[in-house]
């Protein structure tokens, strides 16, 4: 509560000073008003992009507020008695028709612009394959031996000290930082999202298809994010970590993982089938 | 005048007047907004702390969202706004004696009760669909939903989208043949405009979702596969089909609520509307490019880009329209003599959050942008904008507008004032803090949250709580209304007031003209 408390004054204290917002980087923090930090060159455009729609979107709400304060004191009945006629003024109409147009312009060509960039990598380092399930993610490296291993979220009382509640996993999927790398996205069962706001990455994970994206993450560091599609029963249960390592770092991590995950083997896993009893219970040690 | 009006328990269930019909959905409305609100508080008790504290069972939960979804579109605001305040003021407001089809309105109002029907055994057999409103395949796919509670919520949403193609035949029917003498499409009320296009909405995508129900209705009890991978059938086929129907039920949902505010704007600023034509073919135009924009609620699915970029560009277009309607009800004001009656303090709520509302949905149109908000909080926080604060404050608005025409007593004044206040603080304490959510990137649709998110979800359960509040006065104003109110005069309004509902008594007779009224004031459209 006391944490709560003073991370609310904190909150206060930065949003008043004009701090930038940058504590706990890679997720959200508490009382947090805006996005999370960004890692990759795709999330670093969004905020840019969100930077010039928040100006815009504001200052709309602004003016619509302002011109409704204005007629409420100018125009009420002490103010005003006797109602004007006017019901038409051409002149008008067309601004406020043209003036929307212009800003919609303003808009559109950065978002064009954002849209195209996000969508997919030309000359990707590498690919991860990422298959969601109900309720956990598997991670496929068709790279490396098509290296399998799936990720679990951890349950609250296997956290250790500065893990996130809800956001932790046994097995993280790893990659190395400032590599493209290609995401390819599918799934066991029902519709998943595979969504990590501070890397700017969400999509469907769509059974019967294989989505892409990609995503180059720019710093070693751990983040986070969660399904985004409703899955059934333990959907609030499926978190998504992600670990960046350095070039070396990775190439160590890739000889262990590619021993301990050997005998991995997505394609004869048992569908899993919703519970409709399901209780919360459902995910706890399902750890294999 | 000999009315022959029926008595007691029949007058209501075999009621062919459309006032009478217009009073039940109207009640109806009411207590589905009861339960689907009742709903939303065990949502947001649920989601005041982190952790699960009151639902142990997370699969109810998911039946919880569903329902809530379900109700408050189906069974809340399209009954409300046009089976109610449409059924009781468009044959009024055009000089009708009725609607054109009045048995047909009668097995309108009827088959939503058995749709209703429907959607509680759906939650009584087999646990409840835990689907979402949107019913997503494979999720509602037998494989994955067993039971036959989304059978059930099919059967419901068929029966109520039978219901509401039904009351639009009726509609455009009754406002395209039966308009008084001298009253021009061009000289029609707003109101009717509003559920002339609603109804023109309804009758083209209702069929689309019908189908899109059937084939799901198929895949999960004959075998078809439609929806199902494995059989060759595509998830995203149902999503195209189901948005296509959805985004113009947005619409739908809205575009009466548009009407009802013209009116109210204008009434008590005791001017015309501002830009008559502009503002009923903006109407026109918002309906008719709602038809080319429904893939982007699917931005995330993995539709190509180029797709995207359409479907971002197409959406972009209706800020325009939207833009001439909410410049043109402030251009009403403009120059008025405006009085603050509750419909007015409503109707300047809705402006104003309804652009709110309409700015973080120019937001969510970019396809880019969309990947951090598509499904999070910002989203919620977005459409609850326009629709809990739009399309219900634009009922409560009709409601304090009209009621002293419906039931012949006027609302107390104080206390509709308290219950707009209370209303306002609370939804937006309650969802203004869910934008926030959603930039953080909280998911929608989750029963339990990690910790960081606690802050803003608490203020928002205190909202909730408050708004909450604010029905129980709006339940204590329908009690005083009833017990206490004052009589209500043919018009309480005055000058502003210039639309046929305030011609005749209030209440108005059984049958409200025998003869069709001369309509030569032009009121709606006075050069
Ligand atoms: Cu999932």
């Amino acid at each position: 509560m006391l944490s709560k408390f003073n991370w609310f004054i904190f909150s206060l204290v930065a949003l008043v000073g004009g701090l930038p917002f940058q504590a706990h980087a890679q997720m959200a923090h508490p009382w947090q008003f805006g996005f999370q930090g960004a890692f990759s060159p795709s999330a670093e455009k969004l905020h840019e992009f969100h930077s010039l729609l928040t100006v815009i979107i504001i200052s709309i709400t602004l003016f619509v507020l302002g011109l409704l304060i204005y007629v409420v004191l100018k125009f009420n009945r002490k103010a005003n008695p006797v109602p004007s006629k006017t019901t038409h003024h051409t002149l008008l109409e067309v601004v406020w028709t043209a003036v929307p147009v212009l800003i919609l312009v303003v808009i559109t060509i950065p978002s064009l612009r954002v849209l195209y960039f996000l969508d997919r990598v030309e000359d990707a380092d590498m690919t991860v394959k990422i298959v969601g399930h109900q309720w956990y993610w598997s991670y496929e490296y068709p790279d490396n031996d098509d290296m399998t291993f799936d990720s679990y979220i951890v349950d609250k009382e296997d956290l250790e000290e500065g893990q996130p509640r809800l956001l932790t996993v046994d097995n993280a999927l790893v990659v190395p930082a400032g590599k493209n790398i290609r995401l390819l996205m599918a799934s066991g069962d029902v519709i998943h999202s595979w969504a990590v706001p501070s890397l700017g990455v969400k999509l469907d994970a769509v059974p019967g298809r294989l989505n892409e994206t990609w995503v180059k993450v720019n710093e070693p560091g751990t983040y986070y994010g969660q399904c985004s599609e409703l899955c059934g029963v333990n959907h609030g249960f499926m978190p998504i970590t992600i670990k960046a390592l350095s070039e070396d770092d990775y190439a160590a991590w890739l000889l262990e993982a590619m021993e301990e995950f050997a005998n991995n083997d997505n394609d004869n896993k048992p569908l899993k089938i919703a519970s409709l009893q399901g209780k919360a219970s459902v995910w706890e040690g399902s750890n294999e | 005048m000999s009315d022959h009006t029926p008595t007691g328990w029949k007058r209501w269930a075999y009621s062919t007047n459309h006032k009478d019909i217009g009073s039940m959905y109207i009640m109806y409305a009411v207590v589905m907004a009861l339960i689907g609100g009742t709903m939303s508080m065990m949502i947001r008790l649920e989601l005041a702390e982190p952790g699960l504290q009151f639902l142990e069972d997370l699969h109810f939960y998911n039946v919880l969202v569903t329902g809530h979804g379900l109700i408050m579109i189906f069974f809340v605001v399209m009954p409300g706004l046009i089976g109610g305040f449409g059924n009781w003021f468009v044959p009024l407001m055009i000089g009708a004696p009725d609607m054109a089809f009045p048995r047909l309105n009668n097995i309108s109002f009827w088959l939503l009760i058995a749709a209703t029907v429907m959607l509680i055994l759906s939650v009584f057999i087999g646990g409840g669909a835990g689907t979402g409103w949107t019913m997503y395949p494979p999720l509602s796919n037998s494989l994955f939903h067993d039971s036959a509670s989304v059978d059930y919520a099919i059967l419901a949403l068929h029966l109520a989208g039978a219901s509401s193609i039904l009351g639009a035949i009726n509609f455009i029917t009754t406002i395209v043949n039966m308009r008084a003498p001298g009253m021009t499409f061009h000289k029609m009320p707003l109101f009717v405009w509003s559920v002339l296009v609603t109804a023109f909405l309804l009758v083209t995508a209702l069929p689309v979702l019908a189908g899109a129900l059937t084939m799901l209705l198929t895949d999960r009890n004959f075998g078809t596969s439609f929806f199902a991978p494995e059989g060759g059938g595509d998830p995203i086929l149902w999503q195209h089909l189901f948005w296509f129907f959805g985004h113009p039920e947005v619409y739908i949902m809205i575009l009466p609520a548009f009407g009802i505010i013209s009116h109210i704007i204008s009434t008590f600023s005791r001017k015309p509307v501002f830009g008559y034509l502009g503002m009923a073919y903006a109407m026109v135009s918002i309906g008719a490019v709602g038809y080319i924009v429904w893939a982007h609620h699917m931005y995330t699915v993995g539709l190509g880009v180029d797709t995207r970029a359409y479907f971002l560009l197409a959406t972009m277009l209706i800020a325009v329209p939207t833009g001439i309607k909410i410049f043109s009800w402030i251009a009403t004001m403009w120059g008025g003599s405006i009085t603050f009656e509750t419909p007015m303090l409503f109707a300047i709520g809705f402006i104003f959050l309804f652009t709110v509302g309409g700015v973080t949905g120019v937001v969510l149109a970019n396809a880019g942008m969309d990947i951090m908000m598509h499904d999070t909080y910002y989203v919620v926080a977005h459409f609850h904008y326009v629709l809990s604060l739009g399309a219900v404050f634009s009922m409560f608005a009709g409601f304090y507008y009209w009621i002293g025409k419906m039931s012949g007593r006027q609302y107390p004044e104080a206390l509709g004032k308290l219950h707009f206040w209370v209303t306002f603080i609370g939804v937006n304490i309650l969802f203004f803090p869910q934008h926030f959510l959603g930039l953080a990137g909280m998911p929608r649709r989750i029963p339990d949250y990690p910790d960081v998110y606690a802050g803003w979800n608490m203020v928002s359960s205190i909202g909730a709580a408050i708004a909450g509040f604010g029905t129980l006065i709006f339940l204590f104003v329908i009690y005083r209304t009833f017990t206490a109110g004052e009589k209500a005069a043919a018009n309480p309004w005055g000058e502003g007031a210039k639309t046929l509902e305030w011609t005749v008594s209030s209440p108005p007779p059984f049958h409200s003209f025998s003869e069709p009224p001369q309509f030569d004031a032009k009121p709606e459209a006075a050069e």
